[in-house]
């Protein structure tokens, strides 16, 4: 059966909603029109991937309370390995279904003027800053029909804004906890850094609803400022329940940078796009990305860098491994604009196929409309290499140790780019649990 | 009686439906050092690979035994925790698993689960024998192999060696491509490892290695079989005459495994 992708929830619905979440007008006008152009728009297209029947309607948009904790010791055993017992965030959000359960931010921050809030409480209290950049320079609301639906509905989120030449050394994680099994996460995340600041963000998704349906439809916008610098990492864990739709931009501008550590581990069907403007000359940026597929979960990745200033940088990093029946397509992007002269444009996607059933497959794309630049890029679909498992287990290691080792070591290039510890191995964890 | 004893017999070897070795005899007990030599093509790594199960190699008739027990039986890895080792002619690369955490493993899975090797005991024993062997500390830290020059990753199979410390080892062209210091560094590495209960089986092409290693015989390889075996003298003697004498002596032409016997 073809899923008929009419809105679920009507024009009266969304004003209530945003009234009970005391927005400020303007938020609640631009949902409301997206809703109209939601009806408008098409489905978003990923290139080789028929997401035409997938589930994007039957979720419950209610906001939903998760219960405030006192300590990381409350939560349960799964959200534990999340963080270094020893040595605890400082500077940490924990949100548990839509609303925020737990939250600290060092007091030199705060008084450095960092906001590292929820996106509601940053609604009320810096409605100027979030309306300038909601759906503006990086993600428009139109792009597609789920972005629309996503403005639309917003029902949790994240707002991170560091002023000028502020640098923090200790990262700031949120955790998107969705705990209630049907719930919907129509997700905000802003990371805003303003000149010459630098920034480690992290953030985690977790669910645990393997039976029953739900969506999540994530955006984050992640916007450098001249001279600023930030490193984004993140692990993406939503149960196969849910069906994904992840679209995560960047912008830079004049030498700016912005390093994407992507872990895209979602159990479900997922559609997740990684697109950074490097709009200022001299800005760089580096996409990693690692994924595992399993079951019968179809999976599209996109890493796209689109370089329009001058002399900017670009490298995408993709590792993918498949086991059972798992489909994935992983999508490379480098293009670099007419004007971007010696801009450097690389690229490398590299798919593991651990069983004979799944199906993986890695498109490299390149366009180039300047002549003074420099660009590269490599693409491969592979088996474990026998003669390698041979090496290996001569030395003693049992077949599955050997395997595993050379899966870890396959997929260490782009585990090794996570900026927390804590996250890295947490992530090492993850992967663990999907190949075995 | 110390040692284990490795014990070849009658050895067929296929690959890709050809013949490779032809009936090959050999004892290797712990204690001995024996030296395989041979010209170019004659069957030397391919007993090796098939002493170590590589898959790409079928046993079509004789058997291997260690210490009684029936090695063709095994998987590869059984063979190495039953305590059989081979330094690879061509030792592979594997990307993003350092090189000491792929001896840690190695030495774990050797021990057994429960009994695996303490951290700190373990990092002391690799500087050991890092320094032993005179190797950089930086290469427990990069990526097996990878990148690693050809002298480089025969020192680190040596390291390997020196670390899981089997039964019995087999050396395939240790020697080839190391320049004399490095001969020298690897050769000690070897003999630190002899006694009673370690044998060990040299493959080289060159009497230099064994002007350090001093085996107590010594084998010659053609067509697929040992064809003739002796003393340290014999290696000697083939560096000084080259190999068409035994040929003479056994009335062979062609010398490699390729002719139609
Ligand atoms: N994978 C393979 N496919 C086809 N033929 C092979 C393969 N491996 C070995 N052979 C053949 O088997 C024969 C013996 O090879 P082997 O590697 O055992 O010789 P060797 O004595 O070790 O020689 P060298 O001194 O050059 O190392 C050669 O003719 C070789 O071409
Ligand atoms: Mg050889």
């Amino acid at each position: 059966m073809t899923v008929e992708t009419k809105l679920p929830y009507n024009k009266e619905y969304i004003e209530q909603f945003s009234t009970s979440r005391n927005e400020p007008e303007w938020m609640k006008t631009l949902r409301l029109q997206a809703l109209e152009q939601a009806e408008e728009l098409e489905m978003p297209k990923p290139d080789k991937t028929k997401i035409t029947r997938w589930n994007f309607s039957n979720f419950k948009h209610e906001y939903t309370e998760g219960k405030s904790i006192e300590s990381i010791k409350d939560l349960p055993e799964i959200l534990q390995d999340y963080f270094d017992q020893e040595n605890v965030p400082q500077n940490l959000l924990i949100q548990r279904n839509h609303s925020v359960a737990y939250a600290t931010l060092s007091d030199d921050l705060k008084d450095k003027g960092v906001i590292f809030t929820d996106i509601f409480t940053a609604l009320k209290e810096h409605s100027d800053l979030v309306e300038k950049y909601f759906m503006k320079e990086a993600v428009s609301i139109d792009q597609n029909k789920l972005t629309a639906l996503h403005a639309a509905l917003l029902n949790s989120g994240a707002f991170i804004y560091v002023p000028k030449n502020v640098e923090i050394e200790d990262p700031l994680q949120v955790v998107f906890w969705q705990e209630n099994p049907e719930t919907a996460l129509f997700n905000h995340v802003i990371v805003v850094a303003d000149e010459n600041s630098k920034v480690t963000f992290v953030e985690n998704y977790i669910s645990n609803n393997d039976d029953q349906e739900t969506v999540a439809n994530i955006v984050e916008e992640v916007i450098a400022h001249d001279g600023a610098k930030i490193s984004f990492g993140a692990v993406d864990n939503l149960a196969a329940g849910t069906t994904s739709y992840v679209n995560r931009r960047g912008v830079a501008y004049n030498d700016a940078t912005i390093d994407w550590a992507l872990g895209q581990m979602n159990d479900g069907n997922t559609v997740s796009e990684n697109i950074t403007h490097l709009i200022g000359n001299g800005a760089t940026s580096k996409a990693n990305a690692v994924s595992v597929g399993r079951g019968k979960q179809i999976q599209n990745f996109t890493a796209n860098i689109v370089q329009h200033g001058k002399a900017t940088d670009g490298f995408i990093l993709q590792r993918g491994v498949m086991k059972d029946s798992a489909t994935t397509i992983f999508n490379a992007i480098g293009k670099i604009e007419h004007g971007g002269t010696k801009a450097n444009s690389e690229q490398e996607s590299r798919v593991l196929m651990l069983s004979p059933k799944a199906r993986g497959d890695a498109n490299p794309i390149l366009l180039i409309e300047e002549d003074d630049v420099t660009a590269g890029h490599a693409a491969s679909v592979g088996r474990v290499d026998p003669i390698q498992m041979y090496y290996l287990m001569s030395r003693g290691l049992a077949k599955e140790d050997a395997e595993r080792l050379v899966i870890h070591g396959f997929l260490a290039p782009v585990v090794n780019e996570l900026p927390i510890e804590s996250v890295k191995k947490q992530l090492t964890q993850v992967i663990e649990r999907k190949v075995y | 009686m110390a040692g284990s004893v490795l014990e070849i017999k009658n050895l067929h070897v296929e690959i890709e439906g050809k013949e490779i070795l032809k009936g090959v005899d050999l004892t290797i007990k712990g204690g001995e050092f024996h030296a395989i030599m041979g010209p170019n093509g004659t069957g030397k790594s391919t007993l090796a690979s098939a002493i170590m199960g590589h898959p790409s190699y079928e046993i079509t008739d004789g058997t291997i035994t260690l210490d009684g027990e029936d090695v063709l039986e095994m998987e590869v890895d059984e063979r190495a925790r039953a305590g059989l080792f081979l330094a690879m002619q061509y030792p592979s690369e594997i990307s993003g698993v350092t090189t000491s955490d792929f001896l840690r493993s190695a030495i774990n899975a050797r021990r057994g689960e429960g009994n695996e090797v303490s951290l700190m005991k373990f990092i002391k024993g690799l500087d050991e024998d890092l320094d032993y062997l005179e190797i950089d500390k930086n290469m427990a830290t990069r990526y097996l192999n990878e990148g690693f020059s050809g002298g480089e990753k025969k020192r680190n199979e040596i390291l390997q060696l020196m670390q899981l410390k089997p039964e019995i080892a087999i050396l395939d062209e240790i020697d080839s491509g190391l320049d004399i210091d490095a001969l020298k560094v690897v050769s000690k590495g070897i003999n630190k490892m002899r006694n009673e209960n370690f044998g060990c089986l040299i493959i080289t092409h060159y009497q230099r290695l064994l002007n350090y290693i001093t085996p107590d015989y010594v084998h010659v390889m053609m067509r697929g079989r040992v064809v003739k075996s002796g003393g340290p003298e014999l290696a000697k003697r083939l560096e000084a005459e080259g190999y068409d004498w035994i040929k003479e002596e056994l009335g062979i032409e062609d010398e490699t495994v390729e002719q139609n016997a």
